[in-house]
């Protein structure tokens, strides 16, 4: 996957950026959520309620290293003057 | 390409209140999103200063970027609700739509098409059709493109704004103004170029805000094995997870489609007319930087594509499987007060995503609707400014086309928001203006493949089989609605649905447009081979991929892709 231009920011840094502020709100919600659980919209079992609120920690994680390796990859390189 | 039909104002009626209800972070997620979208096209706007960049990208795309949009122009929001609802209701059989009704056409896209719409230079199919065949053929392709697309683009938004009325309680008109004008401002200030971007981001979120439902859901069900035996035990009898067992008889299935009509209306005329014919997303390739990436992108397109059934035909078998009650037709929903098929991928939304996550589902939504959205009026303003303005205005500056192609993407979503108005006061609109669009489609793929593979097709064979072949669609509809016995001659049963008739009917005005495209062609006179050039086969020279090491071929991905959609076919068979 390479950058397709060499005169604007490449889409992957915006995706990487994007990726790496949602993962932090999702995993700040999932956090926050252990501490003050959410009401639940439907009725599941022990187990599924335990993966459920924890889907968030995973999730906001995997977004975090997504969004990580995006942003360091193809962050913006000062030019040559 | 959405099939479906969605009675959304029965699901508006029967929905006593909002299936869920957003947190503070789910708002923030909604909130950067619209900021990021609008931020891209005021940073792009800068970049777009000629025709090139405004309406082709500036034509340096790369192969991803390129196939990812393709794919994204295509992935609507009411393509995941639609079809998650189709998949509860038909069960695996949806999928067909991705696999057998993608797939090949795309590949067939990439490997044979490609080649000629790339070395011509064309901005446009339509302008394909003016190099071809000469204005009269073009002038027809482009109108009744121009107008449809901005129509359904106009009815995908009111769709959007009822699921947003019935999903969270926002209001309608919020919705329609919001999200329309944040597409206009993105696509005027940047073009296409915009739009491919914004669309590549959109196809990211929609996918991580689509994938734990199907995650989670299998790990409540068992695994897949789990979720078939729930199945069986919800819905004894039935047949939802096999694809091609129950397709021998047109009452066998509960779509009553018959294999011929999937094979051969969907898997090759709609299909192959959608995805090589339709500019909304054959525009995305030309967009690419050279011709192997403009070869490559639809490859990586169907890829991608083969692996959407994952977020949304999954989540529908997910919901027969895990749901505790039964989601009915929205007219019974009306009159119970249950939920409606419609409302399987929400309830799945509900079911599993906490705060934060539940935004990112409804971000991947409405992610969903934006990217189609701008797909439409990128490639309404590039077909009215190119092939219906230019032509009235030859001698205009570059300058003076990209001022119309801005101007033309405002109009395009005036139109678009004026039509969901309208539809929102007459919804019979709605089912005609998709009746129209589809009656496009399969003639116009009739002209493009003869116009690439038949050096003898002639300007005259190409406008006249254009034009029977569109009017017989639009008789042979007529015919139905007046007399409904006409089915066992359209759809060949008098037990076909609408989508097999659908899928007849395109067959059958594909045929005509290519007999009438053939005989009027060998009755006039043709063209010289020198004016054909870089337009047909056998008179164009493609660059050979040869030199290159295997893993850098076109083809051996094509066959790739195409492998592993035989493999998946035969394990769902």
């Amino acid at each position: 996957m390479t950058v397709p231009s060499k005169h604007f920011l490449s889409i992957w840094f915006f995706i990487g950026v994007l990726l790496l502020v949602y993962g932090f709100l999702v995993l700040g919600a999932a956090i926050y959520g252990l501490s003050h659980p959410p009401e639940m919209q439907v009725v599941l079992s022990e187990q599924m309620q335990h993966v459920v609120s924890r889907a968030g920690l995973w999730w906001g994680g995997l977004l975090i290293i997504m969004g990580g390796i995006y942003t360091y990859f193809n962050w913006p390189k000062r030019e040559k003057s | 390409m959405n099939q479906l039909s969605i009675s959304l104002s029965l699901l508006l009626q029967g929905t006593p209140a909002r299936l869920l209800s957003l947190g503070s972070v789910d708002l923030l997620v909604i909130i950067i999103y619209f900021g990021i979208v609008l931020g891209i096209g005021f940073y792009l706007k800068r970049f777009t200063k000629t025709g090139k960049d405004f309406f082709m990208a500036g034509r340096e795309m790369t192969a991803w970027i390129a196939g990812l949009s393709f794919v994204a122009a295509n992935l609507g929001s009411l393509e995941l609700m639609g079809w998650a609802a189709a998949s509860y209701q038909y069960g695996i059989l949806a999928a067909h739509w991705y696999w057998i009704g993608a797939i090949p056409a795309m590949l067939f896209l990439g490997i044979v098409m490609m080649p000629f719409y790339y070395i011509c230079k064309t901005h446009s199919v339509p302008g394909y059709l003016q190099l071809r065949y000469g204005e009269s053929s073009r002038a027809l392709s482009a109108v009744s493109f121009g107008l449809m697309t901005v129509l359904m683009s106009g009815i995908n938004m009111y769709s959007m704004a009822l699921v947003m009325k019935v999903v969270l309680g926002w209001d309608i008109h919020f919705s329609i103004w919001v999200s329309s004008l944040t597409v206009a401002v993105y696509v005027t200030l940047g073009g296409l170029l915009s739009a491919i971007f914004n669309e590549v981001l959109q196809f990211f979120l929609i996918w991580l805000g689509a994938l734990l439902i199907p995650i989670i859901g299998l790990i409540e069900s068992g695994g897949w094995d789990g979720m078939v035996a729930r199945i069986q035990r919800n819905f004894p009898g039935a047949d939802y997870t096999h694809l091609w067992r129950t397709m021998g008889s047109f009452t066998d299935n509960p779509m009553g489609i018959h294999w011929t009509g999937i094979v051969f209306g969907l898997g090759f005329v709609i299909s192959f007319g959608y995805w090589t014919t339709d500019f909304l997303v054959v525009q995305r390739v030309l967009s690419a930087k050279d011709l192997r990436s403009a070869k490559l992108a639809p490859v990586i397109g169907a890829a991608f594509k083969m692996c959407v059934p994952f977020i949304v035909i999954l989540p529908g078998l997910l919901g027969l499987a895990v749901l505790p009650f039964h989601l009915v037709g929205e007219g019974q929903a009306v009159a119970t007060g249950g939920h409606s098929y419609n409302e399987v991928l929400p309830l799945m939304l509900a079911r599993y995503c906490g705060p934060g996550l539940l935004g990112l589902g409804i971000t991947a939504l409405m992610a969903g609707f934006m990217s189609g959205m701008a797909g439409n009026v990128s490639a309404f303003a590039t077909v009215w400014t190119y092939d219906i303005y230019r032509p009235l205005s030859k001698n205009a500056s570059d300058e003076h086309y990209v001022k119309v192609g801005r101007w033309c993407t405002l109009l395009g979503v005036l139109v678009s928001i004026g039509t969901a108005y309208l539809v929102m006061q007459f919804l019979s609109i709605m089912d005609y203006v998709q009746a129209l669009f589809s009656f496009f489609i399969a003639p116009l793929l009739g002209t493009v493949l003869l116009g690439m593979l038949w050096k003898r097709a002639t300007p005259a064979g190409g406008f006249w089989g254009l034009l029977t072949g569109t009017a017989s669609s639009i008789a042979m509809w007529a015919w139905v609605k007046l007399d409904h016995s006409a089915l066992r001659y359209i759809a060949l049963s008098t037990d076909a649905k609408d989508m097999a008739e659908n899928m007849y009917r395109a067959l059958w005005s594909w045929i005509v447009c290519v007999a009438v495209t053939v005989v009027v062609s060998l009755a006039s006179r043709p063209k010289a081979d020198s004016e054909l050039e870089g337009l047909v086969y056998g008179l164009t020279k493609v660059p050979s991929e040869g030199h290159l090491p295997l893993y850098k071929r076109s083809i051996f991905w094509a066959g790739v892709v195409f492998a592993v959609f035989v493999v998946l076919n035969l394990i769902f068979w």
